[in-house]
């Protein structure tokens, strides 16, 4: 059974339909990349599963319960984490703070805190510092871990290597890895080199409708598929 | 919109036509000196309430200083007439001394705030608004205080003027209405009033009215495809403030006095808000009809509590609650029930009416 | 330049402002012992304001709400608690400061009940079904000031009320040849108090981060699991009784008051809320200080320009800094 099956979710925003039709099955374990150009619903897609906003009709199911009506924090409740483009960083409160707000108790696992600080040094170093004066890379390592620092089911991040040093984006990798190998990612991306070192599953976006699903291997094997839809993404 | 052709649509508009006939005959309908006061104010009010819908329903934004636009225009009617004498070269002047004073304030606050922020501007007309009603009561030199001022209009718009008279020199009746000076005031304050209404007509079918509804249905988009939101909005407050101004001066006309209460109090601005909301807003049409039926309650209402109020005297709390002093109240509940269930108000709701024929 | 602004930045930037009002109305006024009496009654004004101002500003800051009905808060925490000490007038007259303590004590717990209980009313019938839509909460929060006027015109009379204050807050301390009245104290200890109170829940609780990240950012907060709306009622309420105790000090200051006290006091919380930024508490405090202090000053300075001058000040500051003094991060 999958993780996560979405059917024929369709979003209006305001009066625009952004999300036509959209089906995806993604499977636990692993990162799932979704490719697709700029407006073709991959935000859209990720803020419908979180429930920020309303998908009618269609449905959205996680380990087999219907979510696609519940209150986005119920949602997050239910084991999925947001990470968003906008990295969604309050900027206002340390880094610490940052973290311990996404603990359900209040209180650090201090294994998971260890882990963190492996995968992202820079969260131990900046600690008490307010998130606004991070860099652009820094953050982003904090939203991530804010989406870790409590056992997750599913994660959604939103582009995260958007205007990264290229450096970064390889720590990036590398720990969104190590990630993938406990919880599953559901990745939206337009960086096709980082994408494709990731992702076992992928699909392929495209004016509100999934044109393309199948396995990453397949597709980076099919130079043909690859051109004629990531042409649609240049 | 496919509204302007629906039948509802053609209904209200029937509704308008109506009462606008009603207006145009109104001394020869209603020949009571009360009735002619009633009309007169429809009159003016229908102008401020379209303004001000010009503002609210086309543009999204609220603005509390309406009443100060108002008060401009009539204040400045009233100063010129009482200083400089009861010409028709006064009413200019103080129209004209209105005018500049609101667009100037307008520009002011459009700039400073609509720029920052729209929940701002609420904010800060209201603040703006209530600095102009204190210094209104304050320059009481100029102003005459609490008390206001009392004036002559022009001869022309005196009782004693005979516009018509009969063989015998006295002043000609029509269908029993005296052909007098109060019927021309009367007349002037209608034909100025329907002059500026169709002007704003005008200006909601214009490539202007285009625009701005373009903004009010997706602000980022209008922004997007290259609207100025913001220099837009600031021109469109600035036209209603003038409007508003105009309505001022016509009233000071037709009232001969001229205080806080007429013109600048809050009360006013809390009336223009109900009858906008009750009428309908973004529709011009609907402003008629809600100060049409905000008018009439205000005169007509009272009575029906006082009477209420006495015929329930033996229970306790409910003739407090009737007394006709506590009409605001009501009409307050029913403000409060018409915006979440009718947001588009009478207006609105009856031109949904029929949508899919 | 850049220099200056930041050595002034390292000993509180826009925290000095009310501080260099005080300094310049020290020469301009000339007389030490008036300067005193008008920095303390600036200073109690300021958290009079304060109280009523500061949950305006949580609210807006946490939901994007701009509750207009906020200051029929404060109208009717001033009448409940009028009407408190009135009802407890024996316990005021008899001499006993104990009596007198618990007959103050009542009245502002009366009236910071009437908050929370109004409060709740108020977010779940009037404001709750128009959330994100500010259109319509202008007009419909605008609707319920009026409603709650005319509710506080039936029950208490449009006739201005005495408002009984205990003997022991009656009267002036005179220092030398300042004389500093000691309702002004009693207000700015309060003040003081509720906003050390508020600062810790904000800044040592959890539901305070739970808050000040809402106000930052409600959506990324839910995402992360939390119910914002939940807590919202709370803030709500709490905002609410914070401006009825705000009305009900303000009563006990003015000694009379009047039904049109609430539309007189939001005309000032708007002005203070537009000032300080909204959605930060200190921004509320240093608006509602700068008005307290200038309105004052101004006062004494030129009668004439009093009114005026809160204006004077928001358009000048707003001209500087379009967001406020110290607005939340959004």
């Amino acid at each position: 059974m999958s993780l996560l099956s979405i059917t024929r979710m369709q979003t209006n925003i305001g009066q625009y339909a952004v999300l036509h039709d959209v089906t995806l099955e993604v499977p636990e374990g692993g990162v799932f990349v979704l490719l697709g150009r700029n407006g073709a619903g991959k935000t859209t897609t990720l803020r419908s599963i979180m429930g920020m906003w309303r998908p009618s009709p269609g449905s959205v199911i996680l380990r087999g319960q219907d979510i696609t009506a519940l209150h986005t924090a119920d949602i997050a409740q239910l084991g999925i984490a947001f990470v968003p483009e906008d990295m969604g960083i309050f900027g206002s409160l340390t880094v610490e703070e940052n973290l311990i707000l996404a603990t359900k108790s209040g209180q650090f696992d201090q294994t998971r805190l260890q882990r963190i600080y492996t995968l992202f040094p820079a969260i131990e170093k900046f600690w008490t510092k307010q998130a606004w004066s991070l860099s652009g890379g820094q953050k982003q390592m904090l939203s991530v871990a804010r989406a870790i620092i409590e056992p997750r089911d599913l994660i959604l991040i939103d582009e995260p290597t958007k205007g990264l040093a290229p450096s970064i984006v390889d720590a990036m990798a590398d720990a969104f890895a190590e990630i993938a190998e406990t919880t599953t990612i559901l990745l939206v991306e337009q960086n096709f080199q980082f994408a494709k070192r990731l992702g076992r599953d992928m699909a392929v976006i495209d004016d509100g409708r999934i044109v393309h699903a199948g396995t990453m291997a397949d597709f980076v094997a099919d130079q043909d598929l690859q051109d004629r839809l990531l042409s649609l993404s240049a | 919109m496919t509204q302007d052709k629906t039948t509802g649509a053609l209904i209200v508009k029937a509704i308008v036509l109506v009462i606008a006939a009603a207006l145009l005959f109104a001394p020869f309908l209603f020949q009571d000196v009360r009735s002619v006061e009633v009309a007169a104010r429809i009159c003016i009010f229908v102008v401020l309430v379209a303004s001000y819908d010009l503002l609210i329903g086309y543009t999204g934004i609220v603005s509390f200083a309406h009443t100060m636009f108002f008060g401009f225009g009539a204040y400045g009617a009233a100063i010129a007439l009482k200083q400089l004498g009861n010409t028709w070269a006064s009413i200019g002047i103080g129209a004209v001394a209105g005018i500049a004073l609101s667009l100037v304030l307008a520009v002011a606050i459009g700039l400073l705030s609509l720029r920052v922020k729209a929940i701002f501007f609420a904010m800060i007309t209201l603040a703006a608004a209530s600095v102009a009603l204190v210094l209104a009561s304050q320059l009481s030199q100029l102003t005459g205080g609490e008390d206001g001022i009392t004036y002559r209009t022009p001869d022309f718009f005196k009782t004693a003027t005979k516009l018509m008279t009969d063989e015998d020199g006295k002043v000609l009746r029509i269908a029993g209405v005296r052909m007098n000076g109060k019927l021309a005031a009367y007349y002037f304050v209608f034909f100025t009033s329907l002059a500026l209404f169709i002007v704003m007509l005008r200006i909601t079918a214009s490539p202007l009215g285009t625009v701005l509804k373009a903004i009010r249905e997706n602000e980022a988009r209008a922004e997007a495809i290259g609207y100025r939101v913001v220099s837009y909005r600031t021109f469109v407050f600035c036209i209603t403030a003038v409007i508003a101004s105009l309505a001022g001066t016509i009233y000071a006309i037709w009232l001969k006095y001229t205080g806080p209460d007429t013109a600048l109090s809050f009360a006013i601005m809390i009336d223009i808000l109900l009858m906008v909301v009750i009428g309908g807003m973004g529709t011009l049409w609907g402003a008629v009809i809600g100060a049409v039926l905000l008018v009439m309650a205000q005169y007509y209402l009272r009575d029906l509590m006082e009477v209420a109020s006495e015929a329930t005297a033996n229970i306790p709390v409910l003739p407090h609650l009737l007394e006709p002093d506590r009409w605001l109240l009501w009409l307050g509940l029913i403000f409060i029930l018409l915006v979440y269930f009718f947001p588009k108000g009478i207006a609105g709701t009856i031109m949904d009416k029929g949508a899919r024929t | 330049m850049d220099q200056l602004s930041q050595t002034l930045g390292r000993f509180g930037g826009v925290n000095l402002l009310p501080v260099a009002v005080a300094l310049i109305a020290f020469v301009l006024i000339g007389a030490p012992s008036s300067w005193v009496t008008l920095t303390v009654a600036g200073l109690a004004m300021g958290m009079m304001i304060f109280l009523m101002a500061s949950g305006l500003s949580l609210v807006f800051g946490l939901m994007d709400v701009l509750n207009f009905g906020h200051s029929a808060f404060v109208s009717f925490g001033a009448f409940v608690a009028a009407s408190t000490l009135a009802y407890f007038g024996g316990w005021l007259g008899s001499g006993s400061v104990a009596l007198a303590s618990l007959a103050l004590i009542f009245a502002i717990a009366a009236a910071v009940m009437f908050g929370m209980i109004g409060g709740w009313f108020f977010e779940t019938v009037i404001i709750k079904p128009v959330y994100k839509d500010h259109l319509r909460q202008i007009l419909i929060t605008m609707g319920a000031l009026i409603v709650a006027e005319q509710i506080i015109l039936a029950i208490w009379g449009g006739t201005p009320m005495t408002v009984p204050r205990p003997a022991f807050l009656e009267g002036s301390w005179i220092i030398g040849d300042v004389s500093i009245e000691i309702y002004r104290v009693f207000a700015l200890v309060l003040g003081v108090a509720v906003y050390a109170l508020l600062y810790l829940v904000l800044n040592r609780t959890r539901i305070g981060l739970l808050i000040r990240a809402g106000v930052e950012n409600r959506e990324m907060v839910e995402a992360l699991g939390f119910r914002i709306d939940r807590l919202f009622i709370g803030v709500f309420m709490g905002g609410s009784a914070l401006a009825a105790m705000g009305g009900a000090t303000w009563a006990g200051y003015q000694t009379l008051i009047d039904p049109t006290l609430g539309a007189e006091m939001m005309i000032i919380v708007f002005i203070v809320v537009i000032i300080g930024g909204l959605g930060s508490i200190e921004g509320t405090l240093l608006g509602a200080l700068m008005v307290g202090l200038v309105s004052n000053y101004i006062g004494f300075l030129a009668p004439k320009m009093a009114l005026a001058s809160n204006m004077i000040l928001m358009v000048a500051i707003l001209l500087w800094r379009p967001a406020g003094l110290k607005p939340a991060i959004k």
